[in-house]
Parts: C-alpha cells; sequence; structure tokens
C-alpha cells in the first residue's frame, strides 16, 4: 500500500526533475551557440599556424620563385606571390570566406550568409569547434592565398601584369572556392565521396598543379625556350624560399588538425619526415642519373616532399611518411627532368612538382591511412578502417575520384578562364616586353642596380 | 709606350699584382671578363636539365707602360700566371699613340 503512493510521488518529482535538467541544458546549448568555450590552447595554436601559412607564400614561395627566374624577371615573380597574398587577403573577407564555407548549398558552394563576415563574431565553424570562426577565417585566408600564387610559377617570365590580377581574382573565385567548399566545407568530395584530405593535397596542390599545366599549353613557350639556356639567376634565394617554406608548412599541416594535441603532433613529426625523405630521394635519383647532388635538388625535393604528405599528414604512420617522401622524391624529380619531352613550357615546374607530388600523395594516402593514427578516418571515409595496406582497397576508388574529379574542374575552369581572361586584356606580354623583362616592362623598375 | 692587356685565371690576380708592383709598375685597371678559348666551358645541372656553359669567368688587366718596361711586364705576368693547364689566357701589347692624364692635361710619357 505505501509503494503507491510513493511511485506516484516520485513519478512527478521525476518529471519535475528532469524537466528542470532539459531546461538547464537547453539554456547551456542556447549559452553554447551565443558564446562558445573556445579552447586558449587550439586558439594559440591556430593563431600562429595562420602566421606560418602566410609566411610560406611571402616571403617563402615569392623567394622560392624568385631565385629560379632570370635577372629581369625577378621582381614580376615576387609580386606573383606578394599580389596574391594582398588581393585574396581582401576578397576573402568580402565573400571568399563565405563561398567557401558558409552553409551548403547543394553540395556545390556555400552561400552568401558570411559576406563581409558577418554573423561569424561570437561563433565558432562546426569545422573547428574549439577555435572562434574568426581564427578559422583567416587559417583558411592563407590557403586561399597560397593555392593560386603557385601556380604563378608555371607562367613566370611572360604573363602581362593586369592579365595576371585578374586571372588570380577569377581563379580564387571559381575555382578555389567551390573546390575547397566541395573536399571540406560539406560539399560532395568530402561529405558524400569520403575522400581523404588532411590539409590540401586535392584543394592546393593537384588543382594548382592541372591548372599550372593548361596554362602553360595555353600561353606557350617563352622565347627562346628551350634552346637558350635559362638558368637561375639567384639559388641562395631560392633555398632561403624552399626553407620557410619547409617551416611554414608546419602550420599548414599540423595546423590542420584545428587542435594543439597528439594529431597536430603527429600530423608535425609526419611532414618533417616527409620533406626530409623526399629531399634525399631527389637527391639520390640525380646523382644517380646525373652524376651530381645540387643544393636546387635537394630544396625542390623537400617541397615535393612537402606535397606529397600534405593529404596524409594526419592519417599515416611516421613511417609510412618516409615511404611518401622517397617516393615523391623519386617520382617528382623523373617527372621534372622528362617535362622537355612534353614541349609545354611549365617554367619553374608547377606541374611536375605540385600536380604529380599532390598526386602521388593522395593516392599513397589511399594506401597507408589508418585509424590507429587517427580515430575520425572511419567517419571521414564513411565507414572505412584505413587504406589498401590495411584490407581496404575501397579508399583507394574514393581517392582517386576526388583526384580526377579536381583534374577535371580545375583543367576545364581554368581553360575557360584562360580564354575570358584573354578576351578581356591580352594574357602574353609583346615579344619586345618580354625581352626586356617584365620587371621594366610591366613595372618600370630593376631589382639590382649596378 | 705600349698598352699590356692580359687575360688571366682570376684566382692568379693577387700574386700577379704583387709580382708587378715588385717591378716598380704603379696602377692598373682591372675588369671581370667573360671568354673562351681552347679550354671550352663547363656543364651546370638545373633539376636534370644540362646546360653547357661556353664563357668561363676570367679578369682582363690593362696596364700603361714605358717600352722596356713593357717587355718585363710582360715576362713577369707570363711567369706567375702561368699553371701549365690549358686556360691560362693570353697577354696583347699594343702600341699606344697618346696618353692624357686629365687632372694636370700632360701628354706622352710624363702622363703614365
Amino acid at each position: 500500500m505505501l509503494d503507491l503512493p510513493v511511485s506516484r510521488r516520485r513519478a512527478p518529482l521525476a518529471s519535475i526533475v528532469s524537466a528542470a535538467l532539459l531546461a538547464t541544458a537547453a539554456t547551456a546549448l542556447a549559452e553554447e551557440a551565443a558564446a562558445p568555450k573556445f579552447d586558449t590552447g587550439d586558439t594559440a595554436w591556430m593563431l600562429t599556424s595562420s602566421a606560418l601559412v602566410l609566411m610560406m607564400t611571402i616571403p617563402g614561395l615569392a623567394l622560392f620563385y624568385g631565385g629560379l627566374v632570370r635577372t629581369k624577371n625577378v621582381l614580376s615573380t615576387l609580386m606573383h606571390s606578394f599580389f596574391c597574398a594582398a588581393l585574396i587577403s581582401v576578397t576573402w573577407v568580402l565573400y571568399g570566406y563565405s563561398l567557401t564555407f558558409g552553409p551548403d548549398v547543394g553540395g556545390v558552394i556555400g552561400n552568401a550568409s558570411f559576406f563581409g563576415l558577418s554573423g561569424v563574431l561570437g561563433t565558432a565553424s562546426a569545422l573547428a569547434p574549439t577555435i572562434p570562426q574568426m581564427l578559422f577565417v583567416i587559417y583558411q585566408a592563407t590557403f586561399a592565398i597560397i593555392t593560386p600564387a603557385l601556380i604563378s610559377g608555371t607562367f613566370a617570365e611572360r604573363l602581362r601584369f593586369p592579365a595576371f590580377a585578374l586571372y588570380m581574382l577569377l581563379w580564387s573565385t571559381f575555382i578555389y572556392s567551390p573546390l575547397a567548399h566541395w573536399v571540406w566545407g560539406g560539399g560532395w568530395i568530402g561529405a558524400q565521396i569520403g575522400a581523404l584530405d588532411f590539409a590540401g593535397g586535392t584543394v592546393v596542390h593537384i588543382s594548382s598543379g592541372i591548372s599550372a599545366l593548361v596554362t602553360a599549353l595555353y600561353l606557350g613557350k617563352r622565347v627562346g625556350y628551350p634552346e637558350t639556356a635559362m638558368p637561375p639567376h639567384n639559388l641562395p634565394l631560392t633555398v632561403v624560399g624552399a626553407s620557410l617554406l619547409w617551416v611554414g608548412w608546419f602550420g599548414f599541416n599540423a595546423g590542420s588538425a584545428v587542435s594543439s594535441g597528439e594529431l597536430a603532433a603527429t600530423a608535425f613529426v609526419n611532414t618533417n619526415t616527409g620533406a626530409a625523405s623526399a629531399a634525399l630521394g631527389w637527391l639520390a635519383a640525380e646523382w644517380i642519373r646525373a652524376g651530381k647532388p645540387t643544393m636546387l635538388g635537394g630544396a625542390s625535393g623537400a617541397v615535393a616532399g612537402l606535397v606529397a604528405i600534405t593529404p596524409a599528414a594526419g592519417f599515416v604512420t611516421p613511417l609510412a611518411s618516409i615511404v611518401i617522401g622517397l617516393a615523391a622524391g623519386f617520382v617528382c624529380y623523373t617527372a621534372v627532368s622528362i617535362k622537355p619531352r612534353f614541349g609545354y613550357d611549365d617554367a619553374l615546374d608547377v606541374v611536375g612538382v605540385h600536380m604529380v607530388g599532390g598526386t602521388l600523395g593522395a593516392l599513397l594516402t589511399g594506401v597507408f591511412a589508418t585509424k590507429d593514427v587517427n580515430s575520425a578516418i572511419p567517419t571521414l571515409t564513411l565507414g572505412l578502417d584505413g587504406g589498401l595496406l590495411y584490407g581496404h582497397p575501397g579508399l583507394m576508388t574514393k581517392q582517386l575520384i576526388a583526384v580526377v574529379a579536381t583534374y577535371v574542374f580545375c583543367g576545364v575552369g581554368s581553360y575557360l578562364l584562360l580564354v575570358l581572361v584573354n578576351a578581356i586584356t591580352p594574357l602574353r606580354a609583346p615579344i619586345d616586353d618580354e625581352r626586356m623583362g617584365l620587371d621594366l616592362s610591366q613595372h618600370s623598375e630593376t631589382a639590382y642596380s649596378s | 709606350m705600349k698598352k699590356i692587356e692580359a687575360i688571366i685565371k682570376p684566382f692568379k690576380l693577387d700574386e700577379v699584382k704583387e709580382a708587378l708592383a715588385k717591378e716598380g709598375i704603379q696602377g692598373m685597371t682591372i675588369s671581370e671578363v667573360k671568354g673562351f678559348g681552347r679550354q671550352k666551358g663547363h656543364t651546370e645541372l638545373y633539376r636534370g636539365a644540362e646546360y653547357v656553359v661556353d664563357f668561363l669567368p676570367k679578369i682582363k688587366i690593362e696596364l700603361l707602360l714605358q717600352n722596356e718596361q713593357a717587355t718585363k711586364a710582360a715576362e713577369v705576368i707570363t711567369l706567375v700566371a702561368r699553371t701549365g693547364r690549358i686556360g691560362d689566357g693570353k697577354i696583347f701589347v699594343l702600341p699606344v699613340e697618346d696618353v692624357i692624364r686629365i687632372r694636370t692635361g700632360e701628354h706622352g710619357e710624363q702622363a703614365i
């Protein structure tokens, strides 16, 4: 008899308690939505990473490319990277971030809700829940800057500046933003295919590499190529640039963990190991084939390794990164060496390093990825525990789809943009301007007074 | 009056300069030049591409001397700049019509 009233009494009590709990939880949720709780460690590391990745473009990439061109074109080449940093920093705030990471529209593009970064303050992105969204904005801006700047290596020494500026603006808007959205922003490559790309192998390197190939083919060769020797005018600049790229890449890859824990540390170790192994691989390859190891070879190899380890950095073991690095050194050296047989003039080897290295890295990620390194892999791949090596050939298919989709979209897209730009303002510098050098003809200045 | 133009290997410049100073020769003009004779050039490697570089760096020394001094200077340079290997360079001895010292306007041997 006593039991009933108790249970009767209990029932409403329980309801009250659970209702109260629910209310508290709801309040907490509401507060969280209004002011997310940021992790200061993650925030500090991502601030640092953002600065590191910007350093990759200016001065890293600027110097890497600047040293490789002839004396008369060094300023115009530095300008390519520097101008991208300036231009895309602004467009990213105005509309680039929103198109890339705004709420998804049909799996294709982000919407306009973050135009001018409205609605960003006081929130966190679902992709980076522990840091302010404002920080995610600037971190991603540095990726959006370096990607078109990478293409500039292919058209160095012959593209008119007005055409360059327009091409970069259009490429960033119509190629980078949709592609980055597809892979990271909730679009179809990441969300529906389940391909793995830790830090931008497809988005940054394959995209810039294939676009570089199309651009080189469309633009045609530099006057005198390949009969005339066009050796680098200042290799020390190139080596300083490659070294800054190497260091900056820790922000690029370890930063892509979007946290400051073990995953970032693993990506850091893999990045360093991949770069180092690829430098050794390239040096060994040229030592065997050409008889001498060269400083330019070591620098190029390191960059090729950094490219190849980019999609894999947070998914593979350090031992796998040695294999990926060595493979990148050998394969990219071979790709660059046989370039003259194909007849296109990719002036500074964007294709051989970024397209080939990026593709290799994407495919090898499909071989070496394992959930032992990154427990998110089954979620990201829609159900696989790892790559080919771990008995899951299905990941290779996903990686191939992502690679081919990037080739097709960026290849065709870049071609259309080149036709459009050329119709508005000529791409090629007139032959006399090219002979005089772009520093004087495009900018009315010279790098070295004598 | 004679003018001597000597093309020598760059690393021999200091030795030649000191040997000429010992002979009492008081001034010279040098320039960094490039050229090739029977030595030919060398190959350079950039990312697997080989370039043949024909023109090698050399130093050109120009001296203005009285006739006897010129004979002696040519002997000294020949002796000091020689390594015995191909590419040691050449010495040209040319007659000079006049020399003018800009500061004073002096002509001829006084201006040397």
